[in-house]
């Protein structure tokens, strides 16, 4: 049984805070109109990510979720980067192209936030696949929902994974939604784990809500998939405090009662009263934690206000290596080739000069 | 010079970059001990083995999102989705995920992929296993799309394909497969975005893509002894377009006819006249044809499925229409 040291069970502490205040600040930028779009917020779900990611290495992979903002900040992300991109700044992750629901960091293994429901799953299978056929030891970490597992590519995946014993660890976090339609009106089982058999997989369940529980399962997941004996389908029960995004006060669907039972299981109190019950912090240590946490969020923030939005022109690039797309004619960007380009790189609409 | 049929291109091909290259992966249903549906990765697995050559479950969105992980994971995968008419179920994993994934990071990663797949009617498949989709991954910014017609051009641009780092979508014909042609001896490699004249003449420019060139150029033969003389343009590649090649060619002539065997709507020839239109405006003397699969599902029937599709004949009308 996996048991984090004082060191981890701190820095999980820590993670955990820093989600809560990073979609604090989301809720209290958007609400005040700083930030164009949407925005799906995890505020209750941080035991999962952080959890799970805590059993990771940095040369891991993860594929995340429109909700993705947990499982970046666990993975190691940086909240300046990141809460830039979701303020469409240059100097976000993405250079402003991806925002909330595409956050990604390679040099972390994040490959990507995704805005399509079990969009990540096949991507994440796949590296599953290089892992296995390069003997590179990597793990793969696919998070998503338990909306996702009606979806077609959550079975494909599973299949694959199951039958070529990859090294993959499919944590669904079963929030209890699919957007607005409760699990017991989207599918006739309680337990998402039990799909596993269907797979020749394990199958686990962890309490979503106690970022110690999610360790050692995840653990014991990330050690199985390491030693070749195959994927896992672990199972946290969870839930979000927040509607489907920001703007969705999510009452239409749920009950008052509800929202607060869970309330009462927040995952931060629960290691917050562990930490100092086992004397591995004291009061004054968690305050500082808390502090040095809001410190960081706030200059992220102020960081990320102060950075430039990106020129309209810059729409045209990324798109292919070496490559800028036709701009509009009329206001100021041409098109044309990015340097170094050969001129076979230019053909067409989606990259002519014109003359 | 040596004849080889486009089967044996495609298949020399990625038996030679399958051993250039330890990090190409071929990925797809029935291409092991099967040798792929239309027989083109024969003897591949048996060289190369499962490592390298994976038979997958029938699961096409899966495949291509298991293509585009090993892609974004330092592989070079090739994945084949059996029929063109099957990337519909594997839309999502193409569209929203790989075409997109370079520019939403930010440019962080490339997916360099192939994806190669089939098109074309002609063996009374009916309306499932006969379409020609490639003008739908024209629409969606983020592929290159390469659909030759020789054994020659697809040796040389499915290599170059293989070894590109932007993903490809690359459309194979069904009934190309057994064509011939003549290669030279040793490596070459095509440039994505140059087309190529596979027939020069003066009175009329046919653009032709894939099967429609084989059938363009018939055409073009029997138009000579009426006296019409027709020059015939393969772009080879969709992304990027050779405009410059077919422009040319217009400004010529003055007339032009568009073959491809996508449906007209929206189809290739509908891009591609638009921007001839708009390129060779002051040239035109015609206005410009587009021959394609008619607007219909493809039927079973072949008295029905050839009435659809385009002939030699439909082009030698159109081309007769546009010299008038």
């Amino acid at each position: 049984m996996a048991v984090p040291d004082n060191k981890l069970q701190i820095e999980m502490l820590r993670k955990m805070m820093l989600i809560r205040a990073f979609e604090e600040k989301i809720k209290y930028l958007f609400t005040r109109g700083a930030m164009a779009g949407f925005s799906h917020l995890y505020d209750g779900q941080e035991a999962v990510a952080v959890g799970g990611c805590a059993a990771l290495t940095r040369d891991d992979y993860i594929t995340s979720t429109h909700r993705g903002h947990g499982h970046c900040i666990a993975k190691g992300g940086d909240v300046a980067k990141m809460m830039a991109e979701v303020l469409g700044r240059r100097t976000g992750y993405c250079k402003g192209k991806g925002g909330s629901m595409h956050i990604f960091d390679a040099s972390l293994g994040i490959l990507g936030a995704n805005g399509i429901v079990a969009g990540g799953l096949p991507m994440g299978t796949g590296a599953g696949l290089k892992a296995k056929l390069t003997g590179s030891g990597q793990v793969t970490m696919c998070f998503f929902g338990d909306g996702t597992t009606n979806q077609g590519t959550f079975h494909e995946s599973l299949n694959m994974a199951g039958l070529w014993r990859l090294p993959v660890v499919y944590v669904c976090e079963n929030n209890g939604y699919g957007i607005s339609v409760s699990q017991a009106r989207h599918q006739a089982i309680r337990d998402v784990a039990v799909r596993a058999e269907g797979y020749g997989m394990v199958g686990a369940i962890a309490d979503g809500n106690d970022v110690l529980d999610v360790y050692e399962k995840a653990s014991a997941a990330v050690e199985r998939a390491r030693r070749g004996e195959g994927p896992t389908l672990l199972e946290c029960k969870t839930y979000r405090y927040g509607g489907h995004h920001v703007g969705d006060p999510g009452t239409l669907y749920r009950s008052n009662e509800e929202v607060a039972a869970w309330r009462a299981k927040d995952p931060i109190p629960r290691m917050i009263a562990h930490v100092l019950d086992s004397g591995v912090m004291t009061r004054a240590e968690v305050d500082t934690l808390k502090a040095e946490v809001d410190a960081e969020i706030e200059a992220a923030a102020a960081y990320s206000l102060e950075s430039p939005l990106p020129e309209p022109e810059e729409a045209l690039d990324d798109l292919f290596i070496g490559f800028r797309a036709t701009g509009r004619e009329g206001r100021g960007a041409r098109g044309g080739c990015a340097a170094g380009a050969g001129r076979a790189e230019c053909g067409g609409a989606e990259g002519r000069p014109r003359a | 010079m040596r004849t080889i049929t486009c089967r044996q291109a495609v298949n020399e091909a990625l038996r030679e970059e399958l051993a250039r290259d330890s990090r190409i992966v071929m990925i797809g249903e029935d291409i092991g001990p099967y040798g792929g549906n239309f027989k083109v990765t024969e003897g591949l697995w048996r060289e190369f083995g499962d490592a390298r050559v994976l038979d997958t479950p029938i699961s096409e969105n899966g495949i291509c999102g298991v293509g585009l992980g090993l892609a974004i994971t330092g592989m070079r995968p090739i994945v084949e989705v059996m029929f063109s008419d099957f990337t519909a179920n594997a839309m999502d994993q193409l569209v929203n995920q790989a075409a997109k994934i370079r520019y939403m990071s930010g440019g962080q990663v490339t997916p360099t992929m192939v994806v190669r797949t089939v098109i074309g009617g002609g063996r009374s498949s009916a309306a499932q296993h006969s379409q020609s989709l490639h003008a739908w991954f024209m629409h969606v910014p983020g592929f290159k799309i390469a659909i030759p017609s020789t054994p020659y051009d697809l040796k040389g641009l499915l290599k170059a394909a293989v070894r590109m780092d932007d993903p490809v979508m690359f459309f194979e014909h069904k009934m190309a497969y057994n064509m011939q042609g003549e290669v030279p001896d040793g490596e070459w490699l095509i440039d994505f975005g140059k087309a190529d004249v596979k027939r020069a003449g003066d009175d009329v420019t046919v653009v032709a893509t894939s099967l429609m060139v084989y059938r363009a150029l018939a055409a073009a033969e029997k138009l000579e002894s009426e006296g019409i003389s027709v020059e015939v343009v393969d772009p080879r590649t969709l992304i990027p377009l050779d405009m410059d090649t077919i422009a040319a060619s217009v400004r010529k002539t003055g007339r032009v006819v568009i073959v491809d065997e996508g449906h007209v709507t929206c189809g290739v020839g509908a891009e591609i006249a638009a921007r001839i239109a708009y390129d060779c405006f002051d040239y035109l003397d015609a206005p410009i044809e587009r021959v394609g699969t008619l607007d219909v599902p493809i039927p079973f029937s072949p008295p029905m499925e050839n009435y659809v599709v385009p002939s030699e004949d439909d082009i030698v009308f159109a081309v007769k229409k546009a010299a008038r």
